[in-house]
């Protein structure tokens, strides 16, 4: 895209025009009312009484758990699905070979199942009345309403953001430059670290941000195999649903708040690999 | 099934070995136990289940809801695209950055947020109260939640297309006299529509599943605002594991057949 | 790649760090219904001295609220439950029915047939009563909103609704009268959330509707938060004595070894510490004595019994809750 313009029929363009200004103002209104409301209202429900309230919510030990608890579940399905993501990428934009659509499609398939549908699986398996339950009980393994449950949980959700991301942008840097690697004596895991990797590395970190972002994130699937145990199995969206409902509102959305806060935060690094990836991929055009 | 195009670039093989064994473990079983589980179910018992009255209102009501939540997004978010990608405006960066909030967020922040500013004594319910319209607990509140939460799809999937699209085009058109509706039915309408198709439907295949951010907002009242999603949750409470099951299963199929169609629409796209 | 490696220790440090939290002390968990959450944290810490008074190691009660049937679904799929504190004796039964996880007899064990306090159902208006509700005849009117929980996942809403057919089959007399009634009642619901705390919530601070069906408990939890500048208490001519039942769940104990605590657990429910507790919290201690104490703080009731006026929990989830039953149909009619 271009931001310089000089020609006169673009001048004439960007001179306002009553439609130019009433599409402006009219996404800027829907802007006001889809995005900075919401935003606006948890940060003034959370404040409502007083700064010291809300760290103090913060700081309470069910929500430090909480926090802990979503991290951890952050810190096994993002790496995990990092690797995935490189592995299906490699394999779908670098080689050709029947059935990759269904392939494609089936990455994608968990990004548009109902997360409650993501919970229920994994109770019809690892549940006590479900296929694997007595077995589990037998050899004393928790999966559900413990922490493995939730990690699954996350990483059924999360599973297709890395490649999602990657697989557009791998189809569209072709192999040439795997190729020239190989032709000039690279090892496989050489040309990968050395060609392919920083090639990619922009992309690889949206498709993090995102994958984070979702995993910090999940509601429905966690709620179905958690438990609710407080200060165990809660995971911070899981705690505010119960600060929410035990009357304690400014708690809720003080915790609220801090995953929005963390919401932005994913929001800035997305927006800051975007543009290295627009910017290398221009480099590359040149 | 392999066919390489290039001999040199290697781990093929691993690489798709490892997507099958990680998306079979985590992905397949799982629901393949989801359908195992559902096939002691004859095919009339799964029709009884799915054609309860219950079940039926909640289906029209998620499937409505998530349609109309689309079709509103369909609008916004060609406003927000076209605005970005023609426009140069104040606050421009701030709104492309921030379009992808409601993606980031939580949906149960979410939630929590939109029940804040709907329910009757909310910052905007209040108002809406006094003239007699409800909001939350109420099928419009549900499609706002959907709204918000599938914001970022169309938007995100026309901006590039937009981007593309050679202005030359529609100054060719202007030139030869076309008056500006027309330029966009003939000339950027046809160029969009693929793209469009496919915000749209994402949008729709989210919606329909969604569950954090609509619990909140919507009243769960069976019959009446009762989401699938919530429905199979009940089912569950109510040990009706078959029930459950049965929704899960058809909903499963509504998303991988919507899915389907995005990735041939995309395919065709491709070829244009 | 020296990032990911920093990164991938700081992710083990994590997991370590999580692990080492919860690797500490002898836990208990109670997995319980939702209203209960401030009275059993009270109690915890109470039970915690006792414990310890008696030469044991600090114990670590975890807890889990939420709907009484979602939760015991949720033992019964292997939520590791020690002990159960649910709504209603037919949630535990279920626990028996689906995987054996206690003992048929369960009522048996413990004095009162488990159930350590009760509490019953009132109603909860906005300051000043401004629609005038005083009894159950009062909430089938026309633009009466009436907040209360779905019965199918919420116990609270089970009693609700049957105190509800009680005191219609005590007005009207017959079955299909009394169906009518709740059939008109229930017309009058905007919102049927699935538990109670959720549907109290919707009353107090989403400002739906004109009466909560609540708790007694409940109802005065909400006076106590909300302060009394906002909502009132009315106690309708009839209401149902709710009993909410305890239990070991067997299985669970057995396996974690935790039986001995579990058991000290709920019979500490029936010592004067845990009745008074109870009370404080405004549930109806079974303890004659502590009961008098708080005698100011419960209005009396004419109360029926589930066994009494229903002929016990088993028959009343059938005819009513079970699917096809008449919360089902009151539903299709509309």
């Amino acid at each position: 895209m271009s931001t310089t313009s000089t020609s006169p029929q673009q001048n004439s363009r960007n001179a306002p025009s009553w439609s130019r200004l009433a599409l402006i103002l009219s996404a800027w209104a829907m802007f006001i009312i889809f995005l900075v409301l919401p935003l606006a209202i948890v940060l003034i429900e959370a404040l409502k009484m007083g700064v010291a309230h809300f760290f103090e919510s913060m700081i309470e030990p069910d929500a430090i758990s909480a926090l802990k608890l979503t991290l951890l579940a952050v810190a096994i399905s993002v790496p995990l699905n990092l690797v995935f993501g490189v592995a299906a990428a490699w394999c779908v934009s670098k080689h050709d070979f029947y059935g990759k659509s269904v392939l494609i499609t089936l990455i994608d398939l968990p990004f548009s199942v109902s997360p409650i549908i993501a919970g229920l699986v994994y109770v019809l398996l690892f549940g006590a009345q479900g296929f694997f339950g007595e077995w589990l009980i037998e050899h004393d393994i928790q999966i559900i309403f413990a922490v493995p449950g939730i990690v699954l949980a996350t990483l059924f959700v999360t599973v297709p953001f890395v490649a999602r991301e990657l697989i557009p942008l791998m189809q569209q840097q072709g192999t040439q430059e795997e190729e020239a690697a190989r032709l000039l004596g690279a090892s496989g895991w050489q040309m990968f670290w050395h060609v392919t990797v920083p090639n990619i590395k922009w992309g690889l970190m949206y498709g993090v941000v995102l994958c984070t972002a979702r995993a910090m994130g999940e509601f429905g699937a966690v709620s179905v195999v958690s438990g609710h145990i407080r200060g165990f199995t809660n995971t911070l969206p899981l705690h505010v649903e119960i600060l929410y409902n035990e009357y304690n509102h400014v708690a809720a959305f003080s915790v609220a708040s801090l995953l929005l806060i963390l919401a932005l935060i994913m929001l800035l690094l997305k927006q800051w690999s975007e543009s290295r990836i627009n910017r290398q991929l221009n480099n590359g055009d040149e | 099934m392999s066919r390489r195009t290039s001999p040199v670039i290697p781990g093929f093989g691993l690489t798709l070995g490892y997507t099958l064994v990680y998306l079979s473990l985590l992905v397949f079983l799982p629901l393949a136990g989801m359908f195992i589980y559902a096939s002691q179910l004859s095919w009339s018992e799964f029709y009884t289940i799915i054609s309860a009255p219950r079940v039926l209102a909640a289906l029209k009501l998620s499937f409505g809801t998530a349609f109309i939540a689309a079709l509103l997004n369909g609008v916004i978010g060609t406003l927000f695209a076209w605005v970005l990608v023609r426009y140069r405006f104040p606050g421009r960066k701030v709104i492309d950055a921030m379009i992808d909030l409601p993606f980031a967020l939580p949906t149960a922040v979410a939630g929590i947020a939109l029940t804040a500013l709907y329910a009757p004594n909310g910052f905007v319910g209040r108002f809406a109260n006094d003239l007699g319209i409800a909001i939350a607990y109420t099928p419009f509140g549900i499609t706002l939640a959907l709204t918000f939460v599938t914001l970022p799809f169309v938007v995100r999937t026309i901006q590039p297309v937009l981007a593309d699209i050679p202005r030359e085009l529609e100054e060719a058109a202007t030139c030869l006299g076309a008056r500006p509706l027309q330029v966009f039915r003939y000339v950027l309408l046809p160029a969009l529509l693929p793209a469009w198709l496919t915000g749209f439907a994402l949008a729709f295949a989210r919606g329909v599943g969604e569950y954090g951010s609509v619990i909140f907002i919507a009243g769960n009242m069976p019959g009446k605002t009762e989401i699938l999603p919530l429905l199979i949750m009940v089912k569950l409470d109510q040990y009706d594991y078959v029930g459950a099951t049965a929704i899960g299963v058809m909903m499963l199929v509504v998303s991988f057949v919507l899915l389907l169609l995005i990735n041939i629409l995309q395919r065709y796209v491709a070829k244009g | 790649m020296s990032i990911y490696r920093r990164r991938l220790s700081f992710f083990t440090g994590l997991l370590l760090a999580t692990v080492a939290v919860t690797a500490q002390a002898q836990t208990l968990l109670n997995v319980s219904y939702d209203p209960t959450r401030e009275f059993y944290s009270d109690f915890n810490r109470a039970f915690n001295q006792h414990w310890q008074a008696q030469g044991h190691e600090a114990l670590q009660v975890q807890q889990s609220h939420a709907g009484s049937g979602k939760q015991a679904r949720s033992v019964s799929e292997g939520l590791r439950a020690d002990v159960v504190t649910l709504a209603l004796a037919v949630d535990i039964d279920e626990l028996h029915r689906s995987g054996n996880w206690l003992a048929k007899d369960w009522k048996n064990r413990l004095p009162n047939d488990s159930t350590p306090y009760t509490s019953t159902i009132v109603f909860l208006v906005r300051k000043g009563n401004p629609k005038q509700i005083q009894d159950w005849g009062d909430l089938v009117k026309p633009g009466i909103s009436v907040i209360t929980p779905n019965p199918k996942t919420s116990g609270g809403a089970r009693w609700n609704f049957l105190a509800a057919w009680a005191y219609a089959k005590q007005a009207f007399g017959s079955e299909q009268q009394a169906q009518d009634f709740v059939q008109r009642l229930y017309a009058n619901v905007p919102v049927l959330d699935s538990g109670a705390r959720a549907a109290s919530n919707t009353f107090t601070n989403n400002g739906m509707g004109d009466v909560l069906l609540a708790w007694e408990n409940e109802a005065y939890l909400t006076l106590k938060e909300h302060g009394a500048d906002s909502f009132e208490i009315i106690a309708p001519s009839i209401s149902i004595l709710a009993e909410p039942p305890v239990a070991v769940v067997d299985r669970n104990v057995d396996r974690k070894g935790t039986r001995v605590v579990a058991e000290a657990y709920l019979q500490y429910l029936y010592s004067d510490v845990g009745q008074r507790i109870a009370a404080e919290h405004f549930y109806r201690p079974r303890n004659a004595a502590i009961a008098k104490e708080f005698a100011e703080q419960f209005a009396p009731l004419k109360l029926v019994t589930i066994d009494g006026f229903f002929g016990g929990w088993q028959a009343a989830q059938t005819q009513f809750f079970n699917d096809g039953g008449v919360f089902d149909q009151i539903y299709q009619e509309q």
